[in-house]
Order: structure tokens, then sequence, then C-alpha cells
């Protein structure tokens, strides 16, 4: 590990209630789940913090619940316990399907989705999944709580809505109609951070996201009222490549990404129409 | 500190963000747990945590502690565990520092595992000197599981 450790403190809270008053009092604390990109940045010596705070422990954060026809997700469910749920896979399958692609069996044990959110890569894999099913993220300070649409979570890179005194507590997810689709593109099946990563649902009204595209997650809502208003799979792509702004990076080029994604469109609308399947 | 390490209790005074993997190499003298990427992508330092593989690199000790975990390493398999001797006869380790991660990523597979679970299983340990198919003979000879890798 290239940080120091001598100068890290780790603040140990035994309640959900210790836990905010130590991020109001003090603060600013960087909370700690499973560790799994917090530690990368102290073994890389990359991580400005130096105070951290706990959460493991805290058993008001686990949980997954049925919550009016939809879930109700701790923010400190693992990967692993989200694709084994048989509530998450009778209700939001999509989010199996990712949790199943993220990292190894390794980091799936460890790997929480309230952290994967506050990580706020634009990679993120669970991320569009939450896009797509308009999940709501319920924070909690000392001062109350407060439930943010997941669409206005993010600001822009790495940035949220998020007060330094908040934590996520979980995330709720309304009952989601039509099928639903996910998608990562990367290097190899396992470990990959992400090229391009989607996630779709196709009922009444189509719902798209995309992941690793732009500086955050996004809808992409022209593309989702072309298809809606009848437009054609080509039509609908020119969209896409319109709303999607990509970049060239270690992982990818531009070019590559907008190319996938109109492909990964044409897939999910060909794999999902009723009558025309391929 | 508290917790329980290949089957006896054991107690280490360390800081308690220190990787669970400098808690086992140089307070509790296991150096089978090896450092490879240092950023959960290879694998090598996994290790069972209440029976569930975590790269060891990644987790603090604070979070094995709290919780009075029961810590598996490959010091804990006794070196005559079938793993052990699948790899060593058939050739499963080369340079070896993949290897205890491998093991330890293999003792989580399922019973009669198929070529495919194996090679899910095993997607988070990568091995440099590529000797994959040795290690799959190696896991599904020790699983009882046919040997056609």
């Amino acid at each position: 590990m290239k940080s120091a450790i001598t100068p890290l403190a780790l603040l140990q809270p035994r309640t959900l209630a210790d836990a905010l008053a130590m991020l109001r009092d003090e603060g600013p604390l960087v909370p700690l789940a499973g560790c799994t990109d917090v530690y990368v940045t102290l073994n890389f010596g990359t991580q400005p913090a130096t105070r951290f705070l706990n959460l493991w422990g805290l058993g008001e954060l686990r949980g997954i619940e049925a919550m009016d026809g939809g879930l109700r997700l701790g923010a400190l469910a693992t990967h692993t316990e989200l694709q084994r749920s048989p509530l998450v896979l009778e209700r939001l399958p999509m989010l199996a399907a990712a949790c199943r692609e993220v990292g190894g069996v390794q980091i799936q044990n460890r790997g929480t989705l309230g952290g994967n959110v506050a990580n706020a890569s634009p990679a993120g894999d669970t991320l569009p999944v939450l896009a797509a099913a308009d999940a709501v993220v319920v924070l909690r300070s000392a001062d109350g709580e407060r439930r943010v649409p997941f669409g206005e979570l993010y600001t822009g890179y790495r940035a949220t809505v998020m007060h330094p005194d908040e934590l996520i507590v979980a995330f709720e997810i309304p009952a989601v109609e039509g099928d639903q689709w996910f998608r990562k593109v990367g290097t190899r099946a396992a470990q990959a951070i992400s090229k391009v990563v989607m996630a779709a649902v196709r009922g009444d009204r189509p719902r798209i996201a995309l992941g690793s595209v732009a500086p955050t997650v996004v809808r992409l809502r022209g593309t989702e009222e072309a298809l809606a208003g009848g437009a054609t799979i080509e039509d609908a792509q020119a969209v896409l490549m319109r709303e999607v702004t990509p970049i060239d990076d270690l992982r990818s080029t531009a070019d590559y990404r907008r190319r996938v994604c109109a492909n990964l469109l044409a897939r999910w609308w060909g794999s999902t129409s009723e009558g025309e399947g391929s | 500190m508290r917790f329980t390490l290949n089957g006896a209790p054991a107690e280490v005074d360390a800081h308690p963000m220190k990787r669970l993997l400098d808690v086992l190499r140089e307070e509790c003298g296991l150096t089978g747990t090896k450092e490879g990427c240092g950023e959960g992508e290879c694998g090598a330092c996994t290790v069972l945590v209440d029976g569930e593989p975590v790269c060891a690199c990644l987790v603090p000790f604070a979070q094995v502690a709290e919780a009075e975990a029961e810590v598996l390493t490959i010091e804990g398999l006794g070196g005559e565990h079938p793993l052990q001797r699948a790899f060593a006869e058939l050739g499963g380790a080369q340079c070896g520092i993949c290897t205890p991660g491998m093991i330890m990523m293999a003792m989580k597979l399922p019973p009669n595992p198929t070529l495919d679970d194996v090679r899910t299983g095993l997607a988070g340990n990568l091995c440099r000197c590529t000797g994959y198919e040795a290690i799959y003979r190696a896991v599904l000879e020790a699983a009882g599981g046919e040997v056609s890798a």
C-alpha cells in the first residue's frame, strides 16, 4: 500500500445515528462500505482523504425488501446478495444481470450498490439499471431524510447533489413494467471496466440508459421519445448518436463507443420486440 | 482486535485501516497469501472471510475484527488438501504467485463443477504465466469432475 497508514483515521459507528452524528460533527469523512474502490486509491497512493467512516457493520443499511410492487434495496446490499435475491431476480432482473458482471466474485462479495452509486464513476455497471428503473435515492443526514430521483443525483463528472454530511441509506425501485435488458461491453467478461454499458426496459414507454458515454450515466429521452412515436430503429439510432457524448480514453474511443451504442440499441429492440424477435 | 484465523482464535494489535493482506503477512507471518495487483483485478490475495472469497488487499482489518470474522488462508488447508495435491501433481503452478488465490477461490466452486463452472468461478483470478489449462485440470481433478480441459 503506497499510502502511509499512520496518519489515517477510521471512525467506527455502532449505529446509523452514530454515523450521521460523526459525519455532522467530525467531518469531512469518506464513508467506507465494501472498500473495493477506496482501497484501490489507498493502495496506489492517490487517495487525498485521511479520515474515514466504517459503515460495513451497520445492519440498518442492509436488506432487500419488497415495497409497493417494487423494491427497497439497502445501500450496503452487495452485488452477490443482489444477484442471488429471489425478489431482485423476479422484479429487477436487469440489476441481477449487472451485478453478475461487476469484477470477479471476490469483488461482488464486498462491493455494494450504495458504494457503486456514491463512487459516481460514469462507468459504474449498476448505474444505468437504476436510471432505467426510475430509482429513487434515499439520503439521510442527522437533520433528516430526503428522496432524490436517480436522474437528478449526478450533476457532472463524479459530482452529485449529496451534501458532505449525507449518506445513501437505500434505493427505492418502483414496479417496472415491461421486459428488462442489460448489456455490458468490455475487454473481457470479468474484471473489465465497461467501454459501454446499457440497461433498457421495453414497456408501454421505452426506457434506455447508458453508461461510459458521457460524464455521468444518461437516460436517452430523445431516443425513447422517437421509439415511442414509432420511429424506425435507424432513425432512433441517429437520435441516439446525437444524444451521447463519449470520449476517447484508455479503454476505448469515442467513435467505437458511439457505434456500439447504436448497435446495442438495435440489438435490444430486435430481441425484445413482439412477433419479430431475433 | 480478535478474529479467527485458520480455525484458531487470533489476537492482533494493528491499525484498523491496515489491509487484511498486510495483517496476515506481516503480523501473523502467513506469507502464503500473495499481493499481485493491489486493485482487486488479479485475485492473488484471495482468502475466505466467513466462508466467502474476498481480495485481502481491499479489506481493512477493522472490517474483519469488528465482526470477529473467520479467515481462512492457504496455510489453513494444511498442505495435503486435494486441491493442493492436484496443483502440484498436474503442473497447476508455474511461478506460483497466483496459486494460493486460485486454490482459495476453487474452494468455493459448486460440487462436481463443469469446465464452464471452473472458468466462471476463477474469472477473477489471473495467471500471468497463462497456465490456465493446467490450473483447470487440477481443479477438476481435485473436485472429482471430468478432467478434459
